[in-house]
């Protein structure tokens, strides 16, 4: 089955392309049954791949020719590891569960084609490049990612918000694809391949082809160029200012992107490649402490926010924090274990939110929700659990992924991170039941005509809910003693040899578990019981903290004044001198010719013998000109 | 015997009368016939390296010819023009032929 891996993303290509003929008055159904259909495929194979791989072990890449410049090969071609497999398992389930969920959520969306349309093209692109086995070929899947964001986060482009968000969210992502690009085209230079194969030789042999430079050096500067690339996918901290913004999206978009697609491809990257950040410590450290920054920065500022969704989007960010921090300290069987099953409960979450939204005529703001467990207990529930399991409590998935993490942070010697990562899991799991509480709990706030028309959601969307909260529960077993830490084994069968198991410490399930339930319990007592009364807290001592989280630390209006606004100035001064210096002299050479020939058109009076005697006189002086260049007559 | 500088100012002084003529006559035909005085200094030259050149060779004398030829060829179109135009505007005066001009 292996060597059929090149039909996973060739289903959704084909559902891309069959929905792209099938033209705008194409019966939802029919629509909803092909991408349907198409990822359910996709997913089938990714099982079956997934189940040989575990038999028998990854195989070597499948590469063909693609064609040859100078004395350079470029080959295409796909290759299964067991990562990829995982993936590729991971992203079909999530986004085959999405696009059922999106046919109720969509329902009577005038582009309601195109809005599948690209959300199969999306998911072609994340499963090409997930099997793609050099980094060529990564790079053009990654842009066609980027691409797709950018398509259906703007997908109602007649809302500014959207339009602006989309135009963020490719150019904030831009700015870390150039990152990659020059760290993809550095390695060709200095190892003359893409392959990964090739280049990893090349970097545990520490022999390339560059000589500005040491090898150690290298391999650090091409480290960080790629993790350029992953801090601006996966929304880590300089970069991170797109992902809360594409909230503007369709609610499904947002799971996808958050959960399968968009932001996993940079955290996969910096894993697929992660031989040659091993072989860097200062590359390591870097990446270790933007993920711990990312952690707790974005972890802050989610206490906050009142929109239901960009808690759930500043959560992500966060979570993502806390993949890139478990690579940094080498605990890469933790990271791919968090990917895994934060891509189940955050696309939970998000479908239950959506869910939510989708109920009170999309009204996304959480101060104005509440009491809606009478309303919808199948969202109730599985929005519990997928807070639950972002939370960390145990038996859920997150408890798991989350405590492999604080180890390696703990392993790594490294205590500075492995607080962060204590208090950071102390803020999630209070913001994420803040939002359970204010939505879920108490009396509902909006007007009571919202709260009539509010009912439960259709099975199309709650199926899609209870499968993926049923993911939620059991993921955190697949690395866990019940299995006797399969999925590690699973891993490093590859040949991966990083961060098998993390020295186990016995207190602390306990201490992460604990951590997390006083954060439960805070929001309880603030939101459910009211014994506190966070209003009185926010404009108390703590209101400049608060006002410091509510506005995300100012970072998007650093970047306005800092970045944005000094661009424009220099586009300005720049459009200024195109427009009047440069087009002035071109200009200026247009009207002097216009007014000489007004001019000199009066010479031309239709007298052949004024002509005659001009040509004549001309000649004559072509002729001394002639004379005195070869020297006079001898 | 006369000498190349004889020949060759011979020339000269027929193309430069030539040429005052075309450019400054008024009737068409003594232009044309100036014309001719012009073509038949060139043949005087064409002749005269033909004999006294550095490599005299035959091929200025049959050069020679063809220009004779074209030259009547060319003023029997030209008088035809000329006849074509009297008939039109009813005059023979160069400088009322003017219509070449912006």
């Amino acid at each position: 089955m292996v060597e059929y891996a090149w039909l996973v993303p060739l289903f959704p290509l084909v559902a891309y392309l069959l929905l792209f003929v099938l033209g705008r008055r194409a019966q939802e159904g029919v629509v909803t049954a092909i991408a349907v259909l198409a990822s359910l495929a996709a997913f089938v194979v990714s099982l079956m791949i997934l189940s040989e791989v575990q038999a028998n072990g990854p195989g070597a890449p499948y590469m063909f020719h693609w064609l040859t410049v100078g004395s350079y090969t470029l080959s295409m071609g796909y290759e299964v590891t067991a990562l990829n497999a995982m993936m590729l398992a991971v992203v079909t389930f999530v986004s085959t569960l999405v696009f059922l969920f999106s046919k109720s959520y969509m329902k009577g969306d005038e582009r309601f084609v195109v809005f599948y349309q690209y959300l199969s093209l999306f998911v072609f692109s994340m499963l090409g490049l997930v099997i793609s086995p050099n980094l060529l070929q990564v790079y053009i899947f990654w842009e066609l990612v980027g691409l797709c964001s950018f398509l259906l986060v703007g997908f109602w482009y007649y809302k500014p918000e959207a339009a602006a968000a989309a135009k963020k969210a490719f150019i904030v992502t831009r700015i870390g694809d150039v990152g990659l690009f020059i760290g993809i085209m550095l390695l060709f230079v200095a190892t003359g391949t893409f392959d990964y194969a090739g280049v990893f030789q090349a970097v545990e042999s520490k022999n390339f082809a560059i000589d500005w430079i040491s090898p150690e050096a290298f391999i650090t500067l091409v480290a960080i160029l790629i993790f350029i690339g992953a801090i601006g996918k996966s929304a880590q901290f300089p970069l991170h200012t797109w992902l809360p913004d594409a909230m503007e999206g369709p609610t499904p978009v947002s799971a996808l992107i958050h959960a399968a697609t968009m932001v996993a491809a940079g955290v996969y990257l910096v894993a697929r490649a992660f031989p040659i950040f091993a072989a860097s410590e200062t590359a390591l450290t870097v990446i270790a402490v933007i993920g711990g920054i990312t952690a707790i920065f974005a972890a802050l500022i989610g206490l906050t926010q009142n929109d239901i969704k960009r808690v759930v989007a500043y959560s992500t960010v966060s979570q993502l924090g806390y993949m890139v921090m478990a690579l940094g300290v080498s605990a890469y069987v933790a990271s791919v274990f968090h990917l895994m099953t934060h891509a189940f409960f955050k696309a939970l979450l998000f479908l239950a939110a959506g869910s939510v939204i989708h109920a009170l005529h999309h009204n996304q703001d959480i101060r104005s929700m509440g009491g809606l467990w009478k309303k919808m207990p199948v969202t109730g529930w599985t929005f519990l659990i997928g807070a639950l399991a972002l939370s960390g409590i145990p038996p859920f998935a997150g408890f798991w992924s989350k405590d492999e993490i604080l180890l390696g942070a703990y392993a790594s010697g490294n205590t500075l991170l492995f607080v962060i990562g204590l208090i950071a899991a102390f803020c999630t799991a209070f913001y994420i039941f803040r939002v359970f509480f204010m939505t879920f709990t108490g009396e509902f706030r909006g007007d009571k005509d919202t709260w009539d028309h509010a009912h439960e959601s259709g099975p199309v969307m709650t199926i899609p809910l209870v499968l993926l909260a049923i993911m939620a529960l059991v993921s955190g077993l697949f690395n866990s003693p019940v299995t006797d830490y399969a999925l590690a084994d699973f891993l490093q069968a590859g040949g991966l040899h990083y961060g098998a198991h993390p020295e186990h410490v016995s207190w602390m399930p306990y201490v992460a578990t604990l951590v997390a339930l006083a954060g439960i319990g805070l929001a309880y007592l603030m939101y459910k019981t009211k014994s506190i009364n966070p209003e009185r807290l926010a404009n108390g001592a703590l209101r400049p903290l608060y006002n410091l989280s509510y506005n995300k630390f100012y970072v998007d209006e650093i970047y306005h004044y800092a970045i944005v606004l000094p661009v424009v100035w220099i586009g300005r001064i720049l459009n200024f001198i195109d427009k009047w210096i440069v087009d002035g002299i071109v200009r200026l050479v247009g009207q002097g010719t216009y007014v000489g020939a007004l001019g000199l058109k009066y010479a031309q009076n239709g007298q052949v013998q004024t002509y005659g005697l001009i040509t004549v006189l001309g000649a004559v002086v072509l002729l001394g000109a002639a004379m005195y260049a070869i020297g006079g007559v001898r | 015997m006369l000498s190349v500088e004889q020949f060759l100012t011979l020339a000269a002084i027929l193309f430069c009368i030539g040429l005052y003529g075309a450019l400054t006559k008024r009737n068409i035909i003594i232009v044309l016939v100036s014309i001719e005085l012009m073509l038949n200094a060139a043949n005087i030259n064409l002749l005269t390296f033909a004999r006294f050149g550095l490599v005299p060779a035959i091929n200025g004398q049959v050069f020679t010819l063809f220009a004779m030829t074209i030259a009547a060829a060319e003023l029997a179109v030209g008088l035809a023009i000329l006849i074509a135009l009297y008939r039109n505007r009813n005059t023979s005066d160069v400088r009322d032929q003017d219509l070449m001009k912006w």
